[in-house]
């Protein structure tokens, strides 16, 4: 009885920290993110390659819906993403793309979107969530829960702390994986 | 009946049966060729062509709405899964999984003969270094997904490169695996009819298969609301031939109905309406006999003029009836024919005219209408005294005669109020002279307002574009077709690279010419040479050599290869665009190039494409302008005839009158009614355009016919001529008027302008008739 009480007591001790951050206080804390931007290295581990390609370049957040990742080396590329518009420039090929009518990409981008403008129900959608750490030091990860995005991504892994994002890693249904690291710039 | 009257009434009898024979053989149409120019220029030529034979002709759009997303999409692959199996189609698209990767499984599997980057230096260690080095690139971005596991086999990025030549607008939106509108309420297809688009037969049965099997779907899906939209030329060509059929039938039963009830009411006499009849019969034969053997093609528009015909040609029998009641054939003869006969030359004067149309239409309606009021003057002149017998007993129209003579007298005295009216009117035009003209061919098209707009949703929908603008090559034979585009291409390619146009189509980009294939084959390296290339290209990468196997066996697959051929598209979607481009013509084939212009200026981007390819034979063409051009050729042309018309029936008056006097008093009431009708027309809100100009012609050929009665030499008309000339311009205005009520622009504007402007000639005629003559 007695160690039942002390295990109630700890549990009570517990409770308010675990109250304290779940879900829904990290999308808070999220969504209070209104935009910046950071610079970010992509490194892509692909079977077929001996060696991973890494890529660097800058991203920029601007709540609720647009975010642009330029990237600079090896290659100049501009991903774009404007509401339910993404663009993507490319060696003076410019390609628009309509997510409304593209369940697919906009699943996958609703992953990175939903996370930075802390939107659960856009997340919760198409994947099955999961929370751990603190938040200093979270990790959530996103299962997809429709069939034709696993067909594409197995896992995303989003790390961060407090309300910024550190890295993301899509690992591929073929087992390649990248991994993207962001280092958030001063604002001016 | 005297021997000669024999001997022309079985030669009458001959002629109809003769005539009766070659209607029987005649064609009849009522498809668009009618507005296409009988000499066409090159970009007509072009136009003409695509509107025949080329494939956006046989291209039809269906939509598919009501249900749930989910439905729609299975209806989507239900439908064209019975459509893909019937003969009438030879294509059937929408979008779903399996054909678009059959089509990305051709471009793969014959990507060293269609990628435009296949070039010797493609495969010197260098280029491969450079060609591999951005594969891997393009790996690490998003674009590069899709591409990866063809990596192994297509190091140098061949499908990117065929694949990026393509508008990526073109693909309409997706949803549910098909392809559905922007706003994903509708699925969309796109069906490729095994009919011609002129073969508007063949199109009603396609449609008809389509609906048939789109309720046969709905139903066995159980969607109760599902509803199919679907739009075309080939539904415009059925949609206008079913308005034209029922309008030839309806207006030709009312036009006759009214006419045979004035006729009955004149004679009281079914023998005399009879014969009455007889003429129109055999002008209205004569008019179709003439054109067939003229085009080998009767237009249903030319028989829809047909009412307006018998109100015209019904007139001479009329006169007959009526003036020779009392003098009998001889006097009649002696002192009614002259003026008839100069009623008959002016009316063929008119329509005459339009014999030298460029537009085959017109050239019909005048051919028809000229051969059928000359007929019917002959056999009532020649042929009707013969079976009336000498006497005929018409009923005594004094009484009408009279009355008529009273109302002539009381219209004089507005002589005044009419000159002030004519001036009110022309200022009145005058100052709406901008607003008078409709400006385009469209106005001529029996496509109603919302069946247009239907289109341009769908067309909007499916994001398939008007095709405005296009480059156009020839060659005497396809492969010289396919080479010309070639040449064609690389001056666009320069364009594009420069930004002075945003793309274009071409079919070599998926059916290169056999030199073309050629010469990529014989880039490609021998196994034995590749790989020590490949091994060196890659020292240094991250890809290894020795990943790359398939590849080497792919190029030397592709070594050997045969040229691809138009049969290996069969079915297609890089087929359907290859039918779409690539046309046989007359003497050869022509190759397409739609372009997509920058934003902007398409008038600058257009000269742009035509300086860089003056002097290559190319022709850029901006269709839509080539249909204005088009109207405005005709519109000119028709002002051109109309004048020589108005000339012609001007110095035939002066000629027989001999008398300025009595050609004014013939000329300014026609002139009069010409500009009363219309100001009128203005004023009831319709837009003129070319057959508005035709009906004033008209007003001036028809309406003189009763002008000149009240010019005649001997008098003032007596009460009979009153009589008849009143019966005969009822029946006219009828006949006219009945045109009005069409639903084909061309008919109803002729109809509109010439059957109030007959009455108003004959009223106007009467109002300014000579004074001492009238006194």
């Amino acid at each position: 009885m007695k160690r039942f009480c002390a295990g109630l007591l700890l549990l009570g001790l517990a409770l308010p920290a675990m109250a304290a951050f779940d879900i829904g206080q990290l999308m808070n804390d999220l969504a209070r993110h209104k935009g910046g931007r950071a610079k970010f290295v992509e490194t892509k581990y692909i079977a077929l390659l001996d060696r991973p390609l890494v890529a660097t370049g800058e991203l920029t957040y601007g709540a609720p819906d647009r975010l642009e990742k330029r990237t600079l080396t090896p290659k100049q590329e501009t991903l774009r993403l404007d509401r339910d518009t993404l663009s993507i420039e490319r060696e003076k090929q410019k390609l628009s793309i309509n997510l409304a009518s593209q369940p697919e990409a906009l699943a996958f981008v609703d992953s990175l979107r939903g996370t930075l403008n802390g939107n659960r129900s856009a997340l919760e959608k198409n994947y099955l969530l999961h929370l751990s750490g603190n938040p200093d030091k979270w990790v959530l990860t996103l299962l997809p829960s429709d069939q034709r995005i696993a067909s594409l991504v197995q896992r995303i892994t989003i790390s961060g702390s407090r309300d910024h994002i550190r890295s993301i890693e899509y690992l591929q249904a073929d087992g390649d994986r990248s991994l993207m690291l962001i280092e958030p710039l001063a604002e001016r | 009946m005297s021997r000669a009257g024999r001997r022309a009434f079985l030669l009458w009898l001959l002629a109809m049966l003769a005539g009766a024979a070659v209607v029987w053989s005649s064609r009849f149409t009522a498809d668009m060729s009618f507005f296409l120019p009988a000499r066409p220029s090159a970009g007509q030529q072009v136009l003409v062509e695509q509107l025949k034979e080329g494939a956006v002709a046989r291209l039809l759009m269906v939509a598919i709405a009501g249900g749930n997303g989910e439905q729609r999409a299975a209806l989507s692959r239900d439908l064209r899964g019975r459509l893909a199996g019937m003969p009438e189609f030879v294509a059937v698209q929408n979008g779903e999984a399996g054909s678009r990767d059959a089509d990305r499984d051709f471009l793969f599997r014959h990507r060293y003969l269609l990628s435009p980057a296949v070039t010797p230096g493609r495969f010197t260690v260098d280029g491969l270094r450079t060609a591999i080095s951005d594969s891997i690139d393009r790996l690490a971005s998003p674009a590069g997904l899709l591409l990866k596991p063809l990596l192994p086999r297509d190091p140098t990025g061949e499908l990117f490169e065929v694949l990026r030549q393509l508008d990526p607008g073109a693909q309409p939106n997706s949803r549910d695996g098909v392809w559905a509108s922007p706003d994903g309420e509708r699925a969309l297809l796109l069906v490729q009819t095994r009919a011609a688009g002129a073969d508007t037969d063949g199109q009603e049965a396609a449609i008809a298969a389509i609906h048939a099997q789109f309720a046969a779907s709905a139903a066995a899906a159980g969607v109760a609301d599902a509803r199919l939209q679907l739009s075309g030329p080939g539904l415009f060509a059925v949609k206008s031939r079913a308005t034209i059929k029922g309008d030839v039938s309806r207006l030709s039963a009312i036009g006759t109905l009214a006419i045979v009830a004035v006729l009955l009411f004149v004679y009281r006499s079914p023998r005399l309406l009879g014969l009455g009849l007889l003429p129109v019969l055999s002008g209205a034969l004569a008019g179709i006999v003439a054109v067939s053997l003229a085009w080998g093609t009767v237009f249903g528009i030319t028989v829809g003029f047909g009412s307006a015909l018998i109100g015209e040609a019904v007139d001479y029998s009329i006169y007959y009836f009526v003036q020779s009641r009392r003098g009998g054939l001889a006097a009649w003869q002696a002192r009614f024919w002259p003026t008839i006969r100069l009623g008959v030359l002016t009316s063929a004067c008119g329509f005459g005219a339009l014999l030298f149309s460029g537009f085959p239409g017109l050239a019909q309606l005048g051919l028809y209408a000229l051969s059928g009021v000359a007929t019917a003057a002959v056999v009532t002149r020649y042929v009707l005294p013969q079976l009336a017998g000498e006497h005929v007993a018409a009923r005594d129209l004094g009484a009408l005669g009279g009355a008529l003579q009273g109302a002539m007298h009381r219209l004089r005295r507005l002589r005044w109020p009419a000159v002030v009216l004519a001036l009110t009117a022309t200022a009145y035009l005058a100052g709406e002279r901008d607003r008078l003209w409709a400006p385009e061919l469209s106005v001529l098209s029996t496509t109603s307002r919302a069946d247009a707009a239907a289109d341009a949703a769908l067309r909007a929908d499916l994001g398939t574009s008007d095709a405005r603008f296009l480059v156009v090559v020839g060659g005497v034979d396809q492969e010289a077709a396919l080479q010309a585009a070639e040449r064609a291409g690389q001056v666009l390619d320069e364009l594009q690279a420069a930004g002075a146009i945003a793309g274009y189509d071409s079919p070599a980009r998926f059916l290169p010419s056999q030199a073309q294939q050629a010469a990529r084959r014989a880039s490609l390296p021998a196994a034995e040479e590749l790989w020590p290339r490949l091994q060196a290209a890659l020292a240094d990468s991250p890809l290894a050599a020795g990943k790359l196997a398939g590849f080497v066996a792919d190029v030397a697959a592709a070594r050997q290869a045969p040229d691809i051929t138009r049969g290996d598209l069969a079915g297609s979607g890089p087929g359907l665009a290859v039918d779409a481009l690539l046309l046989p013509r007359a003497g050869g084939w022509s190759a397409v190039l739609p372009l997509r212009l920058a934003d902007g200026d398409p008038a600058a981007g257009l000269a742009a494409v035509r300086q860089a390819l003056a002097g290559s034979g190319a022709l850029a063409l901006d269709l839509k302008g080539e249909l204005d051009t088009l109207y405005h050729d005709y519109l000119h042309e028709a002002v051109h005839l109309a004048l020589a018309g108005l000339a012609a029936i001007v110095v035939l008056l002066a000629a027989t009158l001999r008398s300025p006097r009595r050609l004014a008093a013939v000329l300014l009431p026609l002139a009069l009614a010409v500009l009363f009708a219309v100001a009128g027309l203005h004023l009831s809100g319709e837009r003129l355009h070319l057959l508005h100009l035709v009906g004033m012609l008209l007003i001036v050929a028809v309406g003189s016919n009763y002008a000149l009665f009240f010019a005649g030499a001997d008098g003032p008309p007596d009460p009979d001529t009153l009589a008849s000339m009143g019966v005969a311009n009822l029946t006219t205005a009828i006949g006219f008027g009945t045109l009005g009520l069409s639903q084909v622009p061309m008919l109803h504007a002729i109809g509109v302008t010439v059957g109030p402007g007959a009455i108003l000639a004959l009223l106007l005629a009467a109002i300014f008739v000579p004074r001492e003559t009238g006194a």
